[in-house]
């Protein structure tokens, strides 16, 4: 059944708050875009280095665990035994020879095949399975599994999906390719529980206006301002997004003139020790922020010198989780690696430029939760109707071309709306 | 992890009325007076358990000197914006492991909880400090905390110090 949305505009700049409340909007989502023809970001291959090794992670709501097999093949399916549906495998992550649920003992291969069940043919003639018993048609649901550079994505309705490539497009597979430029080591992870509904946080990564208003330790301390070079760029069909600037490009006197209301404190404020700051140029573009969405789940973000991977996980329609992953190039020294660590302060739950965001989100999820007669959000900053890449930052409309796919995955498009 | 070993009344009750005023500083909003419960080169990170099992180096919050702890502590004030709360530490007995080079080295479990403007509590975080201390002048000094935290799963957003 498909719910019915009032747009009021074509082009998404008004968006019902509704639509982060509705159960039955959150149940479709599920279907239609997690486990619908999407390609979600699923993990590395850094964290899969040897064969027989597992790793749990989420779809959506969907429990979802991803293999390398012996021959070093990736694989990803539900992580739900297909018998009586107890979750497969427990651990977030360890090396198998095969995967067995606990509860009746289940087998499983690392494709994700039902391989063996105990009692299979009963007791002494009595009991056991039907002899007709279909192992392969029992076996949990798989995914189409595509790793790019090392990021492993995955849909769930490959016949209907776009090749990978083209899903991410050019703008995508080049982003992907930029980080993941040659091997990495994991540093580790962080985790956020956000009680708002996950897409207040896709709608916040697609918004660059508010970086340099909310994180205002971006401006005091000139990490990034709407004053420096940059902008917005989106693939094709403007359901990815990267925010960007470049470092150094403006000046302290244009900085004091945008932001009259913090001009005071950019010359008082001074952090006691630099090195936070400390920027090493580490790509041929010069970026030294830049944070590129994958719709639905993913982002890469580049803040300085830490790198990282986050992954949205929907908790719920009024929660969700951010993973993020901290990664390293392999050949990196000491130093480097301590040098990415102390800039990691800057990113994640505690990081000076976005513990502001959970709290964003949390305040609008409560603001608008009682909201059922039809009030929007406005989103005009940077115009309306067509959305366009941008090579300024005053701007919000990746979000409407967030919401435009959205609507096209969702089956509930506004009338002529714009792609 | 070693076992614990034995130290004398006095050592323990002045060092654990360090760590009584290393959580009540926070809970009374008094951070620049927990920033001079470390000594001038100390060493203050948050991590997760998770990471640590693992063997990864991942930090939430790291400030390698007291200078970067009293940035954090200006940004708070001055800078960064995040859920107002009250904090409120319990925490356990101190579990001494070593004393070495005149490093008294201790575990101490924690709770923490937080209160919104509201009245509504919640726990927050529950881990254990692993706490590097040592005397200058016969005053007790912060050399390292290292909270490692079970909670992985930040509560909305982590700010004021654990």
């Amino acid at each position: 059944m498909t719910p019915d949305i009032a747009w009021p505009r074509n082009d998404y700049s008004r968006v019902p708050f509704r639509l982060h409340h509705d159960e039955e909007i959150y149940a479709l989502e599920m279907e239609r875009i997690f486990r619908g023809p999407a390609w979600s970001y699923l993990c590395l291959e850094a964290e899969l280095p040897n064969p027989n090794d597992f790793r749990t992670t989420w779809v959506g709501d969907t429990p979802v665990v991803v293999t390398r097999d012996k021959t070093g093949a990736l694989h990803a399916f539900v992580n739900r035994c297909s018998h009586r549906g107890a979750m497969i495998v427990r651990e977030l992550r360890g090396n198998a020879n095969r995967l067995v649920c606990l509860y009746h003992r289940w087998c499983y291969s690392h494709a994700g095949e039902l391989t063996g069940l105990p009692f299979r043919q009963g007791l002494k003639g009595e009991g056991g399975m039907p002899k007709d018993f279909d192992m392969k048609s029992n076996s949990p649901r798989k995914m189409k599994v595509q790793s790019l550079s090392g990021m492993i994505f995955g849909t769930f309705q490959p016949e209907r999906a776009e090749p990978l490539e083209k899903y991410l497009g050019e703008f995508g597979v080049g982003i992907v390719k930029r980080f993941l430029n040659r091997p990495i080591k994991i540093l580790g992870y962080s985790r956020q529980k956000i009680h708002g509904n996950w897409k207040l946080y896709a709608e916040n990564l697609r918004d660059t206006y508010h970086a340099s208003l909310l994180h205002e330790f971006f401006v005091t301390y000139g990490v990034d301002r709407a004053t420096q070079k940059g902008g917005v760029k989106m693939d094709g069909r403007h359901r990815h997004n990267m925010n960007h600037a470049f470092a150094a490009s403006d000046t302290q006197e244009d900085a004091k003139k945008a932001y009259a209301d913090t001009a005071a404190r950019l010359d008082r404020m001074q952090l006691k020790d630099q090195k936070l700051l400390s920027f090493r140029n580490e790509f041929p573009d010069g970026m030294n922020l830049a944070a590129p969405t994958l719709f639905p789940n993913a982002l890469l973000i580049q803040i300085n010198n830490s790198l990282g991977t986050r992954q949205i996980r929907p908790k719920g329609v009024d929660a969700h989780e951010v993973f993020q992953t901290l990664f390293a190039y392999a050949d990196d020294d000491e130093a480097m690696v301590r040098h990415r660590l102390l800039s990691a302060n800057l990113v994640g739950p505690a990081g000076f430029v976005s513990m502001e965001d959970g709290e964003a989100i949390e305040v609008v999820q409560r603001a608008t939760a009682a909201e059922r007669d039809g009030a929007c959000a406005v989103i005009e900053m940077g115009g309306r109707g067509a959305v366009k890449d941008e090579t300024h930052r005053v701007t919000e409309s990746p979000i409407r071309g967030f919401w435009s796919y959205w609507a096209e995955l969702m089956g509930v498009e506004a009338p002529g709306g714009i792609k | 992890m070693n076992g614990a070993i034995s130290v004398s009344p006095d050592i323990r009750n002045i060092l654990t009325g360090l760590m009584a005023e290393y959580a009540m500083a926070i809970d009374e909003d008094r951070l620049e007076d927990w920033v001079e419960l470390f000594d001038e080169r100390c060493d203050y990170r948050v991590v997760t358990r998770e990471n640590v099992e693992q063997g990864l180096p991942n930090v939430l919050m790291w400030c390698d000197n007291k200078d970067m702890l009293r940035d954090r502590v200006d940004s708070y004030r001055n800078v960064n914006e995040y859920n107002l709360h009250y904090d409120r530490h319990i925490l356990g007995p101190l579990v001494f492991r070593s004393n070495e080079n005149s490093v008294w080295s201790f575990d101490v479990a924690y709770s923490l909880f937080q209160t919104t403007l509201e009245g509504e509590s919640r726990l927050f975080s529950v881990g254990r400090y692993a706490v590097e201390a040592v005397f200058k002048d016969n005053r007790p000094l912060l050399k390292a905390v290292k909270v490692i935290a079970d909670t992985g799963l930040i509560p909305s957003l982590l700010a004021t110090p654990i």
